[in-house]
Formats: structure tokens, C-alpha cells, sequence
């Protein structure tokens, strides 16, 4: 060993372990499975017996009758992505898992708020509903109901501001996400 | 043709040669085609019994062992052996009758939801819901178990179906687009460990049972004979290399020996083959082989980095990994005698602390001369199954195992009564191996009613009792860490007379008690035509040693 092994790319102290790490962002997975009885039951139960916490869960069929999309959201400050998805590859129904990068995919989330909204606060909570460019899809003497797609930040910045007027509930769909451009999700 | 019928030509194309198994009222239909479709079945007492029968014959063969039972109860005894067989990869297809479907979720009479159950225990479940789609499903079954990592897969088929009229079209036709395990080594990255292993002063190689599935036994040796590596195992991997060897340091982990946990300790580099790096082997993780830097070989990717982060990951088979392994590593023609240091400290080890014990001053029995005695008596040779405590411990230490599949034991999930009916497998698949079981005073009453299937397969199975009174390694556990406060272990007074248990069930009975004849003794009784139980009194309150305490570093070993 007269060559130096410091400069040399293969000595064992320039070998570096580059897994488990955690991004510290929220993760969009996709997720392509066999649309077969308990497949969703699958993917809950590794998450639960995993220990992995689900933000968001959406789940639907694609153009192809065969398969459905899970999309999930998850924190990746706390598990590594990595051991998430290779969990997930493991379940013989899972055919793909993407983990959208954030700018490479549209994300969009549906929510429904039911407001408090007599008649005296009812045109300042309109002005706010244009702004969000949400639509008012049932109203009554006491509440309106706004319908509101977007990011869920968009989502999570209406909230904050129309709670002051009475929010009385919400219900949201979770995140969906497709890729830019021409590739496959 | 029914449903059932097929499936008895699936296990035929699938060269099915003996299954396991208990009928019941949710699988009548298959038994009524078992009753003239020339396979073989063995009937156990109990379903748990089947399946670690089945696990047995898988361990000892490497061919998928097939099990059967009924719904509800029958489904519900097959947890355990499913989980074994996930948790140490074995590879068997569990079939379990279920009600009728237009009883489904009403809870009707032994009705189980055996799917939900079990999704967290398999590898895969299939539940039938069209007749036509079961032969499929067998096939399904078979390859999914059989490749990759193997693991258990269930197919549960409620009973009217079992019994529709099918259209059968030969051939085994399967569709599994998300399944495509990685057997193929990466290049690159096996020319990068083999460039870290040239490099490396201290490096260690640590098989695991993987090896064992992957039949890898022979690169595993040529690999670490050719490097002159140190090389360990766990107890899974226990054979994998020969115990008699010069380079093997003996199992590591918890009751493993010093040498083997001191050198990954101090280790520059540990080649890991087939291993998961289990709480049992890292003790604690914080403080595990402080000094290494880790290549990981495993089939499994979500194995790689899950509990110890690797430097160098391989995806891949053992077999095809470790040969090409050789390979590189060969092409670089490293210098052994850069090992000569660490191979002192190493063989240093190995003399200054041997397993050892402190024998008997009279007559009696210590539990490490018995395993002794049974190597010696045995020649070393024998498929040896065992149930789970100190006895299990002391066999992995002391039995001294020369190939692969010849110790079958219950690892990862660590199921008492195991011994017993994966022996029963394990002489159904070898019939010309001597087969004993070590087993426990304890963990040979949770599936003792198999002494009935081995008198009635006649199966010549010698079954060694190490007989200390006790539920062994929970009291050494309450000696040591809790303050000698011996809560609900003691068996002494309240176990049956053996020998007259033996004679009940029509197996011979024998007991022995000194050490002097011990050997002679075996030798005799391993003569005896058909299955013997021998009630061996050992040393009561004996310790396995040493040990890693739970949640300790390797170097804190004590004993």
C-alpha cells in the first residue's frame, strides 16, 4: 500500500453511506397498484405497521380500467423516503411508485368549506371566495358552501383566512399530482 | 373439471411431492379430491403443526412446502407458522378453506376474515373470488414464494367455490407486472466492493441465512477461503460455512462468541450476505462495529440501509453476487498477509475465550455436553431441528454444523414447539438423513400431540428433551437482569412422565441421566427403528453464555 490511499477514490474512508436520510419536505407519492380487492388495505397496513404517518391519501382509477393511482403525501422531516418506497415495492400489486419532485408535477386538491356567512358578513366573504377564485355551490339564510381547488398551500391560505367569519366544517380530498410535460407519471 | 381438482393438477405441475395439513368443513372439497389425486398428505394434529412441518420440509429441501387447512380456527392456527415463515423467509403456500361467499362478513360458523389477518404475516394473499381464476392463483402462488426473498403466500378459497365446474387449461400461465425481483448483481458496485475489500486491513464476512436460500454455500467459501477472510454467521446462516473451519469464528449476535462480535467490533469492513442486521445481532445499533464501513448484499432492496446504513449496496442473489464477487476481487490479486495483523487478534480471540463451560463434579448432565454428545454421536451429520431458548442457543453454539440445511430453527419470530413438526418435514423431504430434534421441557408441549403423525408416518425421528424443569431462558433472564425473582418458569414438578407420554402415543421412551454413558447412549438410541423421545436431565440452572445484555454493545459482552 505505498500509494497513498488517502487520494485514492476507493479507500474505505472516502466511502460514504448516502441512505435513510431525511429530505425535511413533504413528498408526493404516486402510486400505480392493481386494481384488485384490498390493494388500498395493503398499502394502509404497511404504512401503520411501519410507522409512517399518511398527511393526505387520494385514491381513483386510471385510463386503464386494470389499474388504479394512490397518491399520498408524507412527511419526509420524519422517515426516510427511501425505506418508505422500498416498503412500498415490496407489495406484489404495487407496478409503481413515482416520489413527484415539487415542480416537476401539477398538484391539486379539492376542498369543500361550509361557512357561517349571514347577511351582513356575506359580501366580504364573497370578495374573499373571488379572490381564491373558489365557487359558492349552495347557500342558505345562515351558511354558504365554497367549493375550492388548488395546491394544498392555497387551500391552507383561504382556511386561514375566512375562519374569523365562522367556519362550521371542511371536508378535502387529498392531493392528486400527474407530471409536467410529456413523460408518464 | 372442480375447482379442487385442478388445484390438485397445479400441485402436480408444481412437482408437488407431500403436503401437510387438517381438514375441516371449509376445505371438504379438497380433501375429497386428496383422497385420489396420488399426492401425498400428511395429516397433523393441529394446523400450527402443518405449517411448521411445511417450514421444515422447505428449510431441509429448499422446495416450497405446502400446507392446508380449514377457515375460522384452522386459519387462525395457521398464524403462527405464517409469520415464522415471513419472518425467515421460507418459502410456503398456505391454502385455507373460507366459508361460502354469500356468507361472507356475516360472521358465519368458523368464519375468519383470514386475509385481513394475515396481510401483515405473508409475502402475498390471494383470496379466490372467480373459480376460474385458482389455477392461476396456485401458479401465482408457487413462483411468488419460490423467488425473490421467499416468504409464505396464502390462498384462501371459499368452499363453494372450490367445488364450481372449471374450464382447466394446463400450462401455469401467471400475471405478476409488479413483481420483478433483482437477481443480477450490479457490476459496478460489485467492482466497487471488491476495490473496498482490497483496501480493507480488518474486514469480516458475515453471512446470513440468505446464503442458505440462495444455495450459495460453495461461493461463500470459495470467496472467503481465496481472500483468507475471518467469516461469521447468524443463526440462520448457521452452515452456510463449515464450523470446522479455521477461518470460522463462530455465530455472532447475542449468544454468539467473542471473537466473532469483537471482530465486527473492531472490523474495517464487514461484507454483509444475506443478513438484515437484526436487534440481535447489533445490540445496540447507536454502537454497532463503530469502526466499519458496510457492503450489503441482499436480494431484498428494502433489507439495504433499513437498520445500518450500507456504504457499497448490492441487489441481488447471493449466489450470483458473491461468485462475481470472487471474481473482481481475484482480478485485483490482493496481498493476504496484509490480514496477518488482524488475524493475530482474531485466532487471539478465538484461544483466549473458546465456548466453554464448567463441567459437572459427579454425574450429572450439563446442557453443552449434551450437544456435545449428540455431535459425537451423530457424527456431526445430522439435520438437527430445534425449538426456541437455551437449548436452541446452546445447539447453534456447540453442534458445530458442517453444510447448509442442516439446522432448522425458528429465528426471527423465535416460535416455541417448532422443533417437532418441522422435524416431521424435514425427514418427509430426507428420508435418508438422520433427523433429531433438541428441544425443550418447555417448547415440546406446545405441539407435542405430533408425536401422533410421526408414529403414524413412522417416521424414525429421534426427539432429545433437554430437560432442565424449566422455561429455561426466561429464568436465566429473571437471574440475571431481574433480580432473581423467578415469575412463572418453574415446569419441574407439573411436566409429563416422557417416557410414559412416549408409550401413550406408541413412540419409545427413554431417560438419560449421566454423563459418563451419555454418548454411548445416544449412539444406541439413534440405532432404534422408528421415532424415539429421550428425556434428557440436564444441569437445572444453567446459563447460556456469554451474551450481548439486551440493548448493549457487542464489546459489553458478559459470561
Amino acid at each position: 500500500m505505498a500509494d497513498s490511499p488517502t487520494t485514492d477514490p476507493l479507500s474505505l474512508e472516502n466511502l460514504h453511506a448516502s441512505v435513510g436520510i431525511r429530505t425535511g419536505r413533504t413528498h408526493v407519492l404516486t402510486i400505480l397498484v392493481e386494481n384488485k380487492p384490498g390493494v388500498l388495505s395493503r398499502v394502509a397496513g404497511l404504512f401503520a405497521r411501519r410507522g409512517f404517518n399518511i398527511d393526505t391519501l387520494a385514491v381513483g382509477p386510471t385510463d386503464d380500467p386494470d389499474l388504479s393511482r394512490i397518491t399520498l403525501t408524507v412527511d419526509g422531516a420524519v422517515h426516510p423516503i427511501d425505506q418508505v418506497t422500498k416498503q412500498l415495492h415490496k407489495l406484489i400489486n404495487v407496478i409503481k411508485i413515482r416520489d413527484l419532485e415539487p415542480g416537476e408535477a401539477v398538484q391539486r386538491e379539492l376542498a369543500m368549506f361550509k361557512i357561517s356567512a349571514e347577511a351582513t358578513q356575506r359580501a366580504e366573504v364573497m370578495q374573499i371566495v373571488q379572490i381564491f377564485r373558489g365557487k359558492i355551490v349552495d347557500l342558505s339564510h345562515l351558511t354558504m358552501i365554497v367549493e375550492i381547488t388548488g395546491t394544498n398551500e392555497k387551500i391552507a391560505a383561504f382556511d386561514e383566512m375566512i375562519r374569523p367569519f365562522g367556519l362550521v366544517e371542511m371536508a378535502r380530498t387529498g392531493e392528486i399530482a400527474i407530471s409536467r410535460g410529456r413523460a408518464e407519471t | 373439471m372442480r375447482a379442487v381438482d385442478a388445484l390438485m393438477e397445479c400441485l402436480k405441475a408444481e412437482g408437488v411431492e407431500v403436503v401437510f395439513g387438517l381438514p375441516g368443513g371449509a376445505n371438504l372439497p379438497t380433501y375429497d379430491a386428496f383422497y385420489d389425486a396420488g399426492i401425498r398428505h400428511v395429516l397433523v394434529r393441529h394446523e400450527a403443526g402443518g405449517g411448521h412441518a411445511a417450514e421444515g420440509y422447505a428449510k431441509a429441501t429448499g422446495r416450497v412446502g405446502v400446507c392446508f387447512g380449514t377457515s375460522g380456527p384452522g386459519a387462525t392456527n395457521l398464524a403462527t407458522p405464517i409469520c415464522d415463515a415471513m419472518m425467515d423467509s421460507v418459502p410456503v403456500v398456505f391454502f385455507t378453506g373460507q366459508v361460502r361467499t354469500d356468507l361472507l362478513g356475516t360472521d358465519g360458523f368458523q368464519e375468519a376474515d383470514t386475509m385481513g389477518m394475515t396481510l401483515p404475516l405473508v409475502k402475498h394473499s390471494i383470496m379466490i373470488q372467480d373459480p376460474q381464476d385458482l389455477p392461476r392463483a396456485v401458479h401465482e402462488a408457487f413462483h411468488i414464494a419460490s423467488t425473490g426473498r421467499p416468504g409464505p403466500v396464502l390462498v384462501d378459497i371459499p368452499v363453494d367455490l372450490s367445488k364450481a365446474d372449471i374450464e382447466y387449461i394446463p400450462g401455469g400461465e401467471i400475471n405478476l407486472p409488479g413483481y420483478q425481483p433483482t437477481t443480477e448483481g450490479n457490476q459496478r458496485q460489485i467492482r466497487l466492493a471488491a476495490k473496498a475489500l482490497a483496501h480493507a486491513k480488518r474486514p469480516i464476512i458475515y453471512a446470513g441465512g440468505g446464503v442458505v436460500n440462495a444455495e450459495a454455500s460453495a461461493e461463500l467459501i470459495a470467496l472467503t477461503r481465496y481472500g483468507k477472510f475471518p467469516i461469521t454467521a447468524t443463526l440462520m446462516g448457521l452452515g452456510a460455512y463449515p464450523a470446522d473451519d479455521p477461518q470460522w469464528v463462530g455465530m455472532l449476535g447475542m449468544h454468539g462468541t467473542r471473537a466473532a462480535n469483537y471482530g465486527m467490533d473492531e472490523a474495517d469492513l464487514i461484507v454483509a450476505a444475506g443478513a438484515r442486521f437484526d436487534d440481535r445481532i447489533t445490540g445496540k445499533l447507536d454502537e454497532f462495529a463503530p469502526n466499519a464501513k458496510f457492503i450489503h448484499i441482499d436480494i431484498d432492496p428494502a433489507e439495504i440501509s433499513k437498520n445500518v446504513p450500507a456504504h457499497i449496496p448490492i441487489v441481488g442473489d447471493a449466489k450470483n453476487v458473491l461468485s462475481r464477487l470472487l471474481g473482481e476481487y481475484r482480478a485485483l490479486e490482493p496481498d493476504a498477509s496484509r490480514l496477518d495483523d488482524w488475524w493475530d487478534k482474531v485466532n487471539g480471540w478465538k484461544e483466549k475465550y473458546p465456548l466453554g463451560y464448567e463441567d459437572s463434579e459427579d454425574s450429572e448432565i450439563k446442557p453443552q455436553f449434551m450437544i456435545q454428545a449428540l455431535h459425537e454421536a451423530t457424527g456431526g451429520n445430522a439435520i438437527v431441528t430445534s425449538d426456541v431458548g437455551q437449548h436452541q442457543m446452546w445447539t447453534a453454539q456447540h453442534y458445530g454444523f458442517p453444510e447448509p440445511r442442516r439446522w432448522i430453527n425458528s429465528g426471527g419470530l423465535g416460535t416455541m414447539g417448532f422443533g417437532l413438526p418441522a422435524a416431521i418435514g424435514a425427514q418427509i423431504g430426507c428420508p435418508d438423513s438422520q433427523v433429531v430434534v433438541v428441544a425443550g421441557d418447555g417448547s415440546i408441549q406446545m405441539n407435542s400431540q405430533e408425536f401422533a403423525t410421526c408414529v403414524q408416518e413412522k417416521l424414525p425421528i429421534k426427539v432429545f428433551i433437554m430437560n432442565n424443569g424449566y422455561l429455561g431462558m426466561v429464568r436465566q433472564w429473571q437471574e440475571l437482569f431481574w433480580d432473581h425473582r423467578y415469575s412463572q418458569v418453574d415446569l419441574q414438578d407439573h411436566s409429563p412422565d416422557w417416557v410414559k407420554l412416549a408409550e401413550a402415543y406408541g413412540l419409545q421412551g427413554v431417560q438419560l441421566t449421566k454423563k459418563e454413558s451419555l454418548i454411548d447412549d445416544m449412539k444406541k438410541i439413534l440405532d432404534m427403528d422408528g421415532p424415539v423421545l429421550v428425556d434428557v436431565r440436564v444441569t437445572r440452572e444453567e446459563n447460556t453464555y456469554p451474551m450481548i445484555p439486551a440493548g448493549e454493545p457487542a464489546r459489553n459482552m458478559v459470561g
